[in-house]
């Protein structure tokens, strides 16, 4: 079993012993995958089925939850349990299902405009509750559905069909965000266009006992074709974080050559490195499993009816007249 | 007749007087209203507690300030109880106050100016301020006995503060107690009985405080003796039958409890907190958890994803906060999550009255979601019902995997009023949590063509993996955008109220089975309406009245029903316009919500009598509303 180790849960110790499938690629396959060619969460999509397959993650012990927007048909394109809500209301949902699930392993995909700007405020809380499940953040700086709008996180000046002199603001930075959080516990950044930096992103989030966010940088090659054109051309425009306790990547290592040796347990450290820079800077910045977990705090024995009901009886006992 | 006010020695060692006169009443209604913090609440909340364990019928209603901390000796920060007591049931918190205790002139102005003391009430005064150091102090005193020279009010003069100076440094803390030993004298409480709810109520705090505030009702007591030349007394009729007494807020959480609720996820708002309150002291014990969410979105996300996982999960709000769960309420009616959502309504739109009864969120629950989103909705009548109603939703929305809206009110939050204990089954609470396998073919959505009904597929089910999705789709939750599809899911999701509209009860007749005159309710108002109605029918007028306690689908009949009578009225207490006032004709007089329904639903010409007064419906009110309605029926020579 690969969840809630520790969770005490009987479900879990029912389904660990009799569950010798070995799961494939293809156990993982849902409908196939609508989105543009060239959009960046076809990567993310191989990456998350390589993890399951990785992991040997039972897909009926596993939950897609998404809110509204071009990433958020994830779960569709899935043969796991699929939850496509409402727009920017992922993390509540999934906060619901774990809170009284351990036994089931909760992703949560969400693009910039369901995390950064209208579920902003879940995203906030959803750190701090810090709720074991991996959040990731499917960013290519623009609404896509919806067709051309500008996000909270596209590059100030880029026009769109909302804000066609360009967008106002400087962007916001959604790993600063999340590292300015109290309890935040997993903080990560990674790119589609670097399968192995993703997927070892991913499973670093996923083995994280705690709420595991990761900023995953992409491409929308209908609306922001040139946003990170030149990362992607040029691996010197990137700078990895590097750590026996982070991601290393060391297949990579040769093409991205930037690299900083960084502690994740080192919080200022990682703020500092969270500063806007001439360099896009991938990895995890930052890493407590240690910090507490609403789900653990407020994990309660299950009572049975009949407990219960003596102890509801007792209760009314003190209305009684 | 001028104010009679009898000047009373508030020393020990005043000689006793004369045997007290004893007054036999049926029914009789005491308020305690006080400055913010001084306690009032408590001391009428442990007087109403005790007269319903001696068995006399009891309804309380809180008086509460808009503000916290009010400034001190303003007609707008009186705060306090009410209780209404009578030698048999009381469903209602009935028409005027007949003794008041009131700790300064000011709070007695406020309900003296609300309309709220009868004519010839009893009013307890604390007389400390009319000897106050303070001069304005002195002359507001001053003014306010004269503004009530016009009155019938019999004022007596109790020295409250000095009395407790006796027994304690701070008289604040203290009166509360003192006047509960007063009443306790009047209403001839049993003694030992308040003790005990004393050390209840003050069960968190140490022992010298139980000693000190049991001194304190001592001390009242014994100045009432020896001080008031008469005493009240509303016969009392134990009940051999088990009782509990408890606020409609305390009702709905035990009762969640007993329904076998898991989770209650909730953002504070008034006037639902008080349910979460209750499960924050209890629902660890059972296993259950409180969720206080970072809002009220995020509070019934947390319900949806809780009750998608298998888990019996609800949300408590009110009608700021319903209309945040908005697009959420849409999503679980979309994809057929069982959920219970209660809202606890206060008087709107927008923040509208936090602390103030209303029953304006009818349409709301009805109509308030974008697109066709059928759900049921139920309105517990009285606190009883507030328990029950739980079970009731529970079991609705995971046999017709629906939204069941639950509507209470302000009125049964804080109203307190002993039922009948709830004989807890078993049944109620069992889970329907299903982890097994289900067959490679089954559909997240199979509805059957008939009733719209299915059976619903929980994660860890092996085999059952699918996307459950707020878009529109089809058996095997495939998104799906044709119209045939959407029609058929539209269908599927509607007639599930048919189908349970065929299990309902028709509604009941409070009175003959025809008759000149309907009147129709739902909700807190059932006690008043039934009331006013008894009242006119001992006048000889021929109305019956019915109570609709589910909303969505109507009960079966009512249609037959309203035939027969000549006229049908709502009684409501929410917005309509007066059919009297400017501009306002019968094209386009907008009316009381539940008449709106009515009419859509029967096609009946049915009236609507509404008030919204920010406080409960009065039967005297009503009363006069089915006079009114009955001169339109017999031609103005009722």
């Amino acid at each position: 079993m690969t969840t809630g180790a520790g969770c005490g849960c009987p479900l879990l110790a029912a389904a660990a012993e009799d569950d010798e499938r070995s799961l494939t690629l293809s156990d993982y396959e849902g409908a196939t995958a609508r989105w543009c060619p060239g959009c960046g969460d076809h990567g993310v999509l191989t990456a998350v089925e390589r993890l399951l397959t990785e992991e040997q993650l039972r897909p009926e012990q596993t939950v897609f939850v998404s809110g509204i927007g071009c990433s958020s048909r994830f779960p569709h394109y899935l043969r796991t349990y699929g939850f496509h809500g409402i727009h920017g209301r992922a993390l509540p949902v999934a906060t619901g299902i774990r809170l009284h699930r351990p036994d089931l392993t909760v992703f949560v995909v969400m693009g910039d405009g369901d995390c950064t700007s209208i579920g902003a405020g879940h995203w906030l809380h959803a750190l701090r509750y810090n709720v074991k499940m991996v959040a990731l953040l499917l960013d290519n700086s623009i609404y896509g559905l919806t067709k051309n709008q500008t996000s909270p996180t596209t590059p100030q000046g880029h026009p769109s069909n909302t804000q066609p002199r360009g967008s106002w603001l400087p962007p916001l930075n959604p790993v600063q965000v999340a590292l300015g959080m109290t309890n935040a516990s997993f903080v990560a950044q990674t790119a589609e266009w670097m399968p192995a930096h993703l997927a070892a992103t991913l499973r670093a989030a996923y083995r994280h006992d705690g709420f595991a966010f990761v900023r995953v940088l992409q491409r929308c090659p209908v609306y922001m074709p040139q946003n990170y054109k030149a990362a992607v051309q040029q691996p010197a425009l990137v700078e990895l974080l590097v750590h026996d306790d982070g991601v290393s990547a060391s297949e990579i290592a040769r093409t991205y050559t930037n690299r900083i040796t960084h502690d994740p347990g080192d919080l200022d450290r990682a703020r500092e490195l969270a500063n806007p820079s001439e360099r896009i800077r991938l990895g995890v910045f930052y890493r407590d499993p240690t910090r507490p977990r609403y789900e653990i705090t407020r994990q309660l024995p299950a009572r049975d009816v009949s407990d219960r009901l003596a102890l509801l009886n007792t209760e009314l006992d003190k209305y009684a007249v | 007749m001028s104010t009679s006010v009898v000047e009373l020695p508030g020393t020990r060692d005043a000689p006793p007087r004369s045997a007290p006169t004893n007054r036999r009443v049926a029914e009789h209604t005491v308020e305690i209203v006080s400055d913010s913090g001084e306690g009032a609440q408590k001391c009428g909340q442990i007087f109403g507690a005790v007269s319903a364990k001696m068995g006399n019928g009891v309804w309380t209603v809180e008086i509460i300030p808009a503000e916290i901390q009010p400034p001190a000796r303003v007609p707008e920060g009186a705060s306090g109880n009410r209780i209404r007591l009578g030698a048999s049931a009381v469903t209602n918190w009935g028409d005027e106050t007949n003794l008041v205790v009131a700790f300064n002139e000011q709070v007695l102005l406020a309900r003296h100016r609300q309309g709220a003391l009868a004519d010839d009430a009893i009013v307890l005064i604390e007389d400390r301020w009319a000897t106050d150091p303070d001069e304005e102090i002195v002359q507001a005193w001053e003014s306010a006995m004269a503004e009530l020279a016009g009155t019938h009010y019999r004022i007596i003069r109790v020295p409250m503060e000095a009395a407790c100076l006796t027994l304690v440094d701070n008289p604040r803390k203290g009166k509360n107690m003192f006047v509960l030993g007063v009443l306790a004298c009047i209403y001839g409480r049993d003694r030992e009985r308040i003790k005990e709810q004393i050390a209840y109520a003050f069960r968190k705090k140490s022992e010298s405080v139980y000693t000190t505030n049991v001194a304190l009702m001592e001390l009242g007591y014994a100045w009432a003796e020896r001080e008031l030349d008469f005493r009240i007394d509303v016969p009392v009729n134990p009940t051999t039958e088990a009782m509990v007494v408890m606020n409609g807020n305390e009702a709905l959480a035990l009762g969640a409890v007993a329904a076998g609720f898991e989770l209650c996820a909730m953002y504070p708002i008034t006037p639902a907190t008080s349910v979460s309150h209750q499960l924050a002291e209890i629902f660890d014990r059972f296993g259950g958890v409180l969720h206080q969410a970072e809002d009220e979105i995020a509070a019934i996300g947390v319900a949806i994803g809780a009750s998608y996982a298998g888990k019996v999960a609800f949300t408590v709000t009110s009608g700021p906060g319903l209309a945040l769960k908005t697009e959420f309420i849409g999503l679980a009616v979309m994809t057929e999550t069982p959920l219970v959502v209660v809202d606890v309504q206060r008087g709107g739109p927008s923040t509208g009255l936090p602390t103030k009864v209303e029953q304006s969120d009818l349409l709301a629950v009805l109509y308030g979601q974008p697109g066709d989103a059928p759900k049921v909705v139920l309105a517990p009548s009285t606190i009883e019902e507030c328990f029950h109603v739980m079970v009731t939703a529970r079991r609705i929305a995971e046999t017709f995997r629906c939204v069941v809206i639950v509507l209470s009110d302000a009125n049964l939050a804080t109203g307190v009023q002993p039922f009948p204990r709830p004989a807890l089954d078993e049944r109620w609470m069992r889970a329907a949590f299903d982890q097994d396998p289900v067959p490679p073919d089954a559909k997240p959505y199979g509805w059957d063509p008939e009733t719209g009904l299915s059976h619903r597929i929980i994660p860890g089910q092996p085999n059952g993996m699918f996307t459950l999705t707020g878009l529109e789709h089809d058996e095997r939750s495939k998104v799906a955008y044709s119209s045939g599809v959407h029609a058929r899911a539209s269908a599927m999701r509607s007639r599930k109220l048919a189908v349970l509209q065929e299990m309902l009860l028709p509604p009941e007749v409070n009175g003959d089975p025809s008759g000149d005159l309907l009147i129709v309710g739902w909700g807190s108002t059932r006690g008043a309406i039934e009331e006013a109605v008894a009242r006119a029918r001992a006048e000889g007028a021929r109305v019956s009245s019915t109570h609709l306690t589910v909303l969505s689908p109507l009960q079966p009949g009512v249609r037959e029903l309203f035939s027969r009578f000549r006229r049908v009225c709502t009684v409501e207490l929410n917005y309509s316009d007066d059919p009297a006032a400017p501009h306002i004709t019968t094209q386009n007089r907008r009316l009381g919500q539940l008449a709106w329904l009515l009419r859509a639903a029967t096609l009946v010409d049915v009236d609507c009598w509404t008030r919204i007064p920010g406080e409960p419906l009065r039967p005297a009110d009503i009363h006069d509303a089915i006079r009114q309605q009955l001169a339109i029926v017999t031609g103005g020579d009722a």
